[in-house]
């Protein structure tokens, strides 16, 4: 394979800014939806960080893996979309800080 | 050059439509800034001979997955903004650009202490070669595809377990409660 100008630290270094802007929305925001596309860019972030892992290793198995974080993520929004329509249902304004039934 | 130049770009989108999920009030607004960096994540698949996962990446999130977010803020109609200046936890926001900065430091310092470690052993590449040894044009699915379909045939099977446990649970938490249900949590 060609070396490229373009180095797998490159990708590493991007994943890693994704990961940290999804991380801030994921403890700032208050909106749960939000918050759920916040949990997607910090799985597109690991997603990528496991393509670029499996090209510098010419190996296949880190896109299978991307394969099934894709399926679970899926069903992972599903559910919790799920979650948050039974909510929103009788509270239409709840934020994440209204929802504190469960403290002590 | 033309690998660099693509680099550029699909970054800015990606980080582009990451700061917009972050920063804007409104979630439809969010919901496109979304699709914005799956699709930038798509680009750099393409740019790392992931071609496959990048056609999946466009369909099932750009296409399933925001579209589902929009259905639920349309159908609930909770698309009211969000006034970003009310700050609940006066410590709350630096407190998170800390933590972040930090994880973000501490991870770019692993990728360059590391970046000259032997990698693992060669695999059998992401491509799929003709007889002749020349890439064929769907290589890289046929790799994608024996992997799947013989050392990971059973966490595929069970994947289609989830999806029909998640189809299931999703249909049961969000139908509306009957009567009969209401009235015997009441009494």
């Amino acid at each position: 394979m060609l070396a490229s100008i373009v180095t797998t630290e490159w990708y590493l270094v991007l994943a890693a800014m994704l990961f940290s802007i999804g991380m801030v929305g994921v403890m700032v925001r208050r909106n749960p939806l939000v918050l759920f596309m916040c949990i997607e860019l910090m799985l597109n972030a690991v997603n990528l960080t496991f393509v670029a892992f499996a090209r510098r290793n010419g190996d296949i198995g880190g896109q299978t893996t991307v394969f099934f974080v894709m399926v679970v993520a899926a069903a992972e929004v599903v559910v919790g979309l799920g979650i948050i329509v039974a909510i929103l249902r009788r509270r239409p304004t709840a934020t994440t800080d209204d929802l504190a039934e469960l403290k002590g | 050059m033309m690998e660099l130049f693509v680099f550029i770009v699909a970054a800015a989108m990606v980080l582009g439509g990451a700061i917009g999920v972050i920063v804007s009030k409104h979630p439809v607004h969010a919901a496109l800034s979304l699709i914005l960096t799956l699709f930038g994540v798509a680009v750099l698949f393409v740019a790392q001979e992931a071609n496959f996962l990048a056609a999946v990446q466009v369909i099932v999130y750009a296409g399933a997955i925001v579209v589902l977010f929009l259905f639920v803020i349309m159908l609930l109609g909770v698309d009211n903004a969000e006034n970003l200046r009310i700050e609940p936890f006066k410590i709350q926001r630096p407190l998170a650009a800390f933590v972040s900065v930090a994880v973000f430091g501490l991870v770019v310092t692993a990728v360059f202490v590391a970046r000259n470690a032997n990698t693992a052993a060669k695999g059998n590449g992401l491509e799929v070669l003709g007889d002749d040894g020349a890439p064929i044009h769907d290589g890289n699915i046929k790799a994608l595809a024996r992997d799947l379909f013989s050392d990971h045939v059973l966490a595929f099977e069970l994947t289609s377990v989830l999806l029909v446990i998640a189809v299931v649970g999703t249909v049961l938490l969000a139908r509306k409660p009957r009567k009969a249900d209401l009235q015997e949590a009441g009494s």
